[in-house]
């Protein structure tokens, strides 16, 4: 497909064009991606410089100390939590959005725009609007449930509740942006397949499980994978709604990554717990590059 | 979903209904959070957790919000960013897609691969490290900081390649025959024909960074530099409490230029999004 | 103008070129000045009224303020900017990282400064509460700037309506808790309508902590900062009697409370008392729909409160030019004269007694008496909890807080639980 069958002085100048035109990106892709990546091991092994006391090789001490840290245990289960807590609600109310707005429904341009709107909106910002919410007594949630006579709760200072509470904000601001990739797959469905199995005499529900899902798998592995990377990466409402309180029963791996590496300035430490994070999202990644490999192909 | 239990056969009135009501009041409910900032905003604070029809509307919260923190500022940088980081990118993405997609070169399924790394170890997860290189360049506290790591996308570089490798050979083949060099052909043939992509790659990444927090709180120092984003964390986190209606106000103000972008551009926002996730 | 010439610098400075450029010595003596915003309103605007002010009397000397955040942020942005040898001349940091702030060697002693028997008389003019945060190993570190205590504020409407006197405010413990129990206010289906009083625990427990501790008799650190005494009988007790106005009164909301909706619950008639900053003053006189009364909190054994706030550092970094330059703008930040209009225009409390003797503050406090409560409980202030690693510290002392609050730990447990972890981190400074 390329230019294999040309003279090798041709071929010589396409090679050195091809990486003339490459190094910009590579240059910059491996200063801010592949060696922090790296780096983040060797600094792992290393004490944090402080003061006039430069940093020391420990070898693995850090890894030692991280398997003794119950607020890292708590943190990491707290994500994996969190994790599966706001992939399955955000890519199961996508779907439903999606089937909802890809058929004849009342007023369907504006329901899409009020779906999706949420992902235009700055993490930070909607999680003031969520913090008023979530307050007890006249938030907006317990005067709500208020009308029902249920008493006041204490959502976001409440260990049994604060990280619920957080999950939720995340699938509201997701399902929406998933939606979008669903619609898109639907709109490649014809409708021809719908007919034919009503034909046939299939209900809706097996419809959508014999015929629709397995259509949109490809789709779902998609945005399977991004929602994985993003309930590892977005933990901004953290820093307004509870700073991963109460007694850290709301934290983050990377809220804690965070704390430790710019509020404790240990950031030896921290560089240690990004490695668990990494490691984290190269399983992801092997996931993903599995299944990439098989898109490539088709293509 | 319960319509889901009806014969397929009766795609009735009932069930369309049912459906509607269902999508509707999710919808409702999607939109609550936004329409109670804007309801606490325009109104006096008194009146952030009482809903009554008739409660005098006000813009004092705005007022308020943008004589207590340099908003105008706040904006500039984030616009700044915004820019920066997007001419980066398309600068740097087109380049390397176009390496990619036409030419063959020793080692470039490997690069490739390693430009695919960056799809799943984004740079929002490196801060520790890129914060110390950043720190050693001496560029703590510059807008240029927190647009370097962001400059080449993996996402773009993928997305442009995927576009180039469907424009049909003939076409730079022509061009070559008209003298065009290898920028030449990139730029009369491959960017023109790939302007849908480049507008769907914009309003992702001009969507993204707007919205981006945690990097910037981490390199930025000051009001020169600080985007809307960490300015608003800062505006919000004061000791005295949480006065919601100015909260409210600047939360609005923050969100307000995308917002309306949005709003006049969802076609192009919502095919942007589309064309970008698709593959 | 300033800000393009500042633009410039930092890109000069980007490229390398800065070194030329510092070593021409300019005409004037130019400090720059790092100052965190944690109240509300246009306090940009005043600080850079105060510097033109400044810069106006004693030409020669140029004033560049830097809005630089919260308080978490001035720390962080200082201590890197220490770390890249490009420390601010002047900063207001939290009294409570003077330690991080020496382990660092960032900061020079106001002791090593003073020369004149003015000066020197002039470090001891502040109140004695405030400068225990200031000092250690027998040098002053910081001048108080922007400082507070916590103070109780109740609405005197709830408590005329509970039959309670709406001009006295509970003193002791026990009357808490009875006043409470007065106070709070359930609806036909048993729910709470209103609390009697609510002390908030987000974000900074152990500050609000301090003034339970205090008053039951007890510091949580040594002068040094090296030693906690979080297990100790009566930090347990401290602790249980928080717990218990939730757990056993049934007068205190439960889990942990929100600091920044706590004035807004107040105003919202949700909580009839509330502790809180100083700092507040002046935004509950102004949302407030009812009459609201400032007192001194209830003592336990005794009377106590931790003080907060910033103080103003100089920086080790300077030449003795600026250093002399940066102590003329902290002496003249801290003279009565300013400190009153500081103290009036941001609900601080004025550093010094010179600065209550003032015209402008007699005539303030004479409308408006409500601040020299805070300057009156003074005298039972002791230093905000501050040891070396103090945000670490900090966050076992507040993680240990919050998990007595919620009921996952008991008090007890919980302050075992946090001195163990404080132990650790403080044994290398020993």
């Amino acid at each position: 497909m390329t230019v294999s069958s040309a003279s090798p002085a041709r071929r010589h100048a396409a090679a050195l064009h091809g990486w003339l035109l490459l190094l910009p990106a590579a240059v910059m892709l491996a200063a801010f991606t592949h060696y922090p990546a790296l780096a983040t091991f060797w600094h792992s092994l290393h004490t944090t410089a402080r003061g006039n006391r430069a940093a020391e090789y420990i070898g693995f001490e850090h890894y030692q100390d991280m398997l003794a840290d119950p607020i890292f245990h708590l943190a990491l289960k707290n994500n994996l939590l969190y994790a599966l807590g706001t992939i399955v609600p955000s890519v199961a109310l996508a779907i439903v959005m999606a089937l909802w707005v890809n058929g004849r429904i009342a007023g369907r341009g504006a329901l899409r725009l009020a779906y999706f709107t949420p992902t235009m909106l700055p993490m930070i910002a909607v999680a003031n609007i969520w913090l008023f919410f979530y307050t007890p007594d006249y938030g907006l949630l317990d005067q709500l449930r208020g009308l029902a006579g249920l008493p006041a709760r204490n959502w976001l200072g409440s260990p049994d509740s604060a990280l619920w509470a957080v999950m939720t904000v995340a699938v509201w601001k997701e399902a929406g942006f998933f939606m979008i990739f669903y619609l898109a797959a639907l709109q490649q469905v014809s409708p021809e397949l719908r007919e034919a199995a009503t034909l046939e005499g299939a209900s809706r529900w097996q419809y959508f499980w014999q015929v629709l899902f397995p259509l949109l798998m490809p789709t779902t592995l998609f945005v399977l994978i991004n929602a994985t990377i993003n309930a590892f990466r977005l933990v901004d409402h953290l820093f307004v709604m509870t700073r991963g309180g109460p007694d850290n029963a709301s934290t983050l791996l990377l809220y804690y990554i965070y704390e430790i590496g710019f509020r404790f300035w240990d950031q030896g430490y921290a560089a240690a717990l990004t490695m668990v994070l990494l490691a984290l999202l190269a399983v992801v990644a092997l996931v993903k590059f599995l299944w990439l490999e098989r898109r490539i192909h088709y293509q | 979903m319960s319509s889901l239990a009806l014969a397929p056969a009766f795609d009735s009135r009932f069930d369309r209904i049912l459906n509607t009501v269902a999508a509707w009041t999710l919808g409702l409910l999607w939109l609550l959070p936004l329409a109670y900032a804007a309801w606490t905003a325009f109104h006096p604070s008194e009146y952030s957790a009482r809903f009554e029809l008739f409660a005098p509307l006000t813009l004092d919260n705005f007022r308020t919000a943008w004589e207590a923190a340099p908003f105008p500022r706040y904006l500039l940088n984030t616009t700044l960013l915004v820019t920066t980081i997007l001419a980066g990118q398309l600068l740097l993405c087109t380049l390397a897609a176009y390496a990619f997609a036409r030419f063959s070169f020793p080692g470039r399924d490997i690069a490739f691969a390693l430009v695919l790394v960056q799809l799943m170890i984004m740079p929002d997860v490196l801060i520790v490290e890129n914060y110390r290189s950043i720190h050693r360049l001496g560029l703590v506290d510059t807008i240029g900081a927190i647009a370097l790591p962001y400059m080449a996308s993996a996402f773009g570089i993928f997305l442009l390649r995927q576009t180039f490798k469907t424009i049909p050979r003939e076409l730079e083949d022509a061009a070559r025959i008209e003298g065009c060099g290898v920028l030449g052909v990139l730029w009369r043939v491959y960017i023109p024909l790939a302007r849908p992509t480049y507008l769907a790659y914009a309003l992702v990444s001009v969507s993204h960074h707007w919205n981006n927090f945690l990097w910037p709180l981490v390199v930025t120092n000051t009001v020169d530099t600080r985007p809307l984003t960490v300015g608003l964390a800062v505006f919000a986190g004061t000791d005295q409490g949480i006065d919601w209606a100015v909260i409210s106000a600047a939360t609005l103000l923050s969100s307000a230029p995308l917002l309306i972008a949005f709003l006049l551009f969802q076609r192009q926002f919502v095919q942007g999004f589309l064309r970008a996730g698709i593959r | 103008m300033r800000k393009l010439f500042t633009g410039l610098n930092r890109y000069a400075a980007a490229l390398g070129l800065a070194a030329g450029i510092a070593a021409t010595p300019a005409a004037a003596v130019e400090l720059s000045f790092y100052y965190p915003v944690a109240v509300g309103g246009p306090i940009t605007r005043i600080v850079d009224g105060m510097a033109a002010d400044f810069e106006r009397e004693n030409p020669g000397i140029r004033i560049k303020p830097v809005y630089s955040g919260s308080y978490q942020d001035t720390i962080a942005k200082v201590l890197t900017a220490v770390k890249g040898g490009d420390a601010p001349h002047i900063a207001v940091l939290l009294s409570t990282d003077m330690y991080t702030l020496i382990d660092e060697n960032a900061v020079v002693a106001y002791d090593d400064l003073v020369s004149t028997p003015a000066e020197r008389q002039w470090l001891n003019s502040f109140y004695p509460g405030f400068m225990k945060n200031s000092q250690t190993g027998g040098k002053t570190w910081g001048i108080p700037f922007q400082r507070s205590t916590v103070v109780m504020y109740w609405n005197k409407e709830l408590f005329r309506e509970a039959g309670l006197d709406p001009e006295r405010a509970p003193q002791t413990w026990a009357e808490l808790v009875d006043y409470g129990q007065r106070l709070t206010r359930r609806d036909a289906a048993g729910n709470v309508t209103t609390w009697g009083v609510q002390v908030p625990s987000s974000g900074f427990p152990y500050w609000l902590f301090q003034t339970f501790t205090t008053q039951n008799g007890i510091e949580l650190m040594n002068a040094a900062g090296t030693e906690t005494y979080f297990d100790r009988p009566q930090v347990i007790e401290a602790l249980q009697f928080w717990v218990d106005l939730s757990r056993r009164h049934g007068i205190h909301p439960p889990g942990v409370v929100e600091w920044g909706t706590t004035p807004k619950d107040f105003f919202e008639r949700k909580a009839a008392i509330i502790y809180t900053t100083t700092g507040n003053l002046t935004n509950i006189r102004n949302n407030a729909g009812f009459e609201f009364g400032v007192a001194m909190l209830p003592a336990g054994a005794q009377r106590g409160t931790p003080t907060g706030g910033g103080n103003l550092h100089i920086f080790s970094r300077s030449s003795a030019a600026e250093r002399a330059a940066a102590l003329k703008f902290v002496q003249w930040l801290s003279a009565p004269e300013r400190a009153a209009q500081w103290a009036i225009d941001t609900g601080y409390v004025a550093v010094s007694p010179a600065a209550w003797e003032t015209e402008r503050m007699k005539r303030y406090v004479a409308d408006f008496p409500a601040p020299t409560v805070a300057r009156d409980q003074l005298q039972y202030a002791v230093a905000e909890l501050s040891t070396h690693d103090n945000q670490r510290v900090t966050k076992a002392l507040n993680d240990g807080l919050q998990a007595a609050l919620t009921g996952t730990k008991t008090p007890a447990q919980a302050m075992q639980d946090a001195q163990r972890e404080a132990e650790r981190i403080l044994r290398r400074y020993r």
